[in-house]
């Protein structure tokens, strides 16, 4: 035997987590679906003009985002709660803060990260310029993590809840909003001729308080959820 | 009120439960619990559905909080005894089995999180004493509830510890092979000094296993 779990608890996780996640790729894939269709609907209903395109893109992409994130969020903790898994993680022994971060990194990598990757695609579509695209790619990096973290939190404290699905997305949305505020204003001032610094910091700051907080509020309300 | 038989050695009792109380919503299910598990000791706990034999397990493994009382391993409280992963087994109604991972991988998992070894032959191995090895990279949703039984199971095999295993209807969905090759496992757990609560058939329980019977019954609130 190992002497602890804790320290293979986050890599068992995760690694569960992208196998589960390869073996439902229609449900995988659906959030990063929603995003692409969501962002590419707003070019045909607003019309072609740049300038009105270039104003909407960082909402609309965020917006979207935002949402994709909250498609896949809802049923995070749902499976393991209703097949006994859940009860096996908190009796390990190790730290369900970590096991919470493992849950939120995992559902990032999964539906974060390619929003990142895909973003300046979409940026291209919507006319925005090289620096605009650069900035609106680091706001995603910076901010989609905030939005996987605080995703894994409604999903938690909605654990076993009828309607959890709507209640994670009217829990995390209002949370959500200074990430939105901070990620669309730092492209907005980039096209503007401005610095995004300031912008750019604050949503930093965000992630580093929204990483140290809300794991262990998870952790929890996962151990109420299974109470 | 459950308590031991005077034979048994209550001064250092493996696990042990003083007044405890569970509550359901608004309805209290029992009350004034009190227990001692001691080392080579195979409790099987009986009681009407819904009495509360499920809510008891988990009390004693601290994934629940009691409404009163105290849950002791081995004189520590259980939510704060050191190494509690490795000195107990809880294996739940659930088989804690994911459906979109094959049986070796599933059970891989749940050895690894436990920090048991779970390197390909132990997993083999265990999934052989069940007699699931020719299943082994099969998808947890292709097994019948008896084969999902026998995964989870599995889990004890690995198992040399003289450790505390809290079992909650192990015998359901087995057939007489896997009822046999339970019993076999218990009898080899409580001879190396274990010690075994569990629920479910008396029926399936193998003579030598000297089964205690607890009645929840008894401590109807």
């Amino acid at each position: 035997m190992s002497p602890s779990p804790s320290p293979s608890l986050f890599g068992a996780l995760f690694v569960r987590d992208l196998r589960l996640a390869l073996r439902r790729r229609t449900e995988a894939l659906l959030p990063i679906g929603f995003f692409v269709v969501a962002v590419a609907l707003f070019p045909l209903g607003v019309g072609p003009e740049p300038q009105t395109l270039r104003q909407i893109a960082p909402g609309v992409i965020w917006v979207c985002a935002l949402l994709a994130a909250m498609l896949s969020v809802s049923q995070l903790y749902g499976s393991d709660f209703a097949d006994g898994t859940l009860e096996q993680l908190l009796l390990t022994g190790g730290s369900t803060t970590l096991m919470a971060t493992a849950r939120a990194t995992a559902h990032w990598t999964l539906t974060g990260l390619p929003l990142v990757v895909a973003a300046p695609l979409f940026g291209l579509m919507f006319d925005l310029s090289p620096a605009a695209l650069r900035i609106l790619a680091l706001t995603l990096l910076l901010g989609t993590p905030i939005l996987s973290l605080l995703g894994s939190l409604g999903a938690a404290l909605t654990l076993g809840l009828r309607s959890a699905g709507v209640l994670v997305i009217l829990i995390v949305l209002p949370l959500a909003i200074p990430a939105l505020i901070f990620g669309t204003g730092a492209v907005a001032a980039v096209d503007a001729g401005q610095s995004a610094g300031a912008h750019l910091s604050l949503l930093g700051a965000l992630l580093i308080v929204t990483a140290l907080g809300v794991p262990p509020a998870t952790a929890a309300a996962l151990r109420i959820a299974v109470e | 009120m459950l308590s031991a038989p005077s034979s048994f050695n209550l001064s250092e009792p493996h696990l042990a439960a003083r007044g405890l109380a569970c509550r359901r919503g608004s309805r209290l299910l029992f009350s004034k619990v009190d227990l001692a598990l001691c080392p080579s000791e195979l409790v099987w706990l009986r009681g009407r559905n819904g009495r509360g034999k499920t809510s008891l397990l988990r009390l004693l493994a601290g994934i629940a909080t009691p409404e009163a009382g105290q849950v002791l391993l081995d004189g520590s409280p259980i939510a704060a005894a050191h190494e509690r992963s490795r000195r107990m087994v809880y294996l739940g109604h659930q088989h804690a089995l994911k459906d979109d991972l094959t049986s070796a991988e599933a059970l891989e998992f749940l050895l690894r999180i436990h920090g048991r070894r779970s390197d390909r032959s132990s997993v083999a191995a265990a999934l052989d004493h069940w007699g699931m090895l020719a299943q082994a990279d099969t998808w947890v949703r292709r097994l019948s509830q008896g084969q999902r039984r026998r995964v989870a199971l599995a889990r004890l095999v690995g198992e040399q510890d003289a450790s505390l295993w809290l079992l909650d209807e192990p015998f359901d969905a087995l057939d007489a092979d896997g009822v046999e090759r339970l019993n076999a496992l218990l009898l080899q757990h409580l001879q190396r000094g274990g010690a075994v609560l569990m629920t479910g058939h008396q029926a399936a329980l193998a003579p030598a296993l000297q089964a205690r019977e607890l009645d929840l019954d008894d401590c109807a609130a």
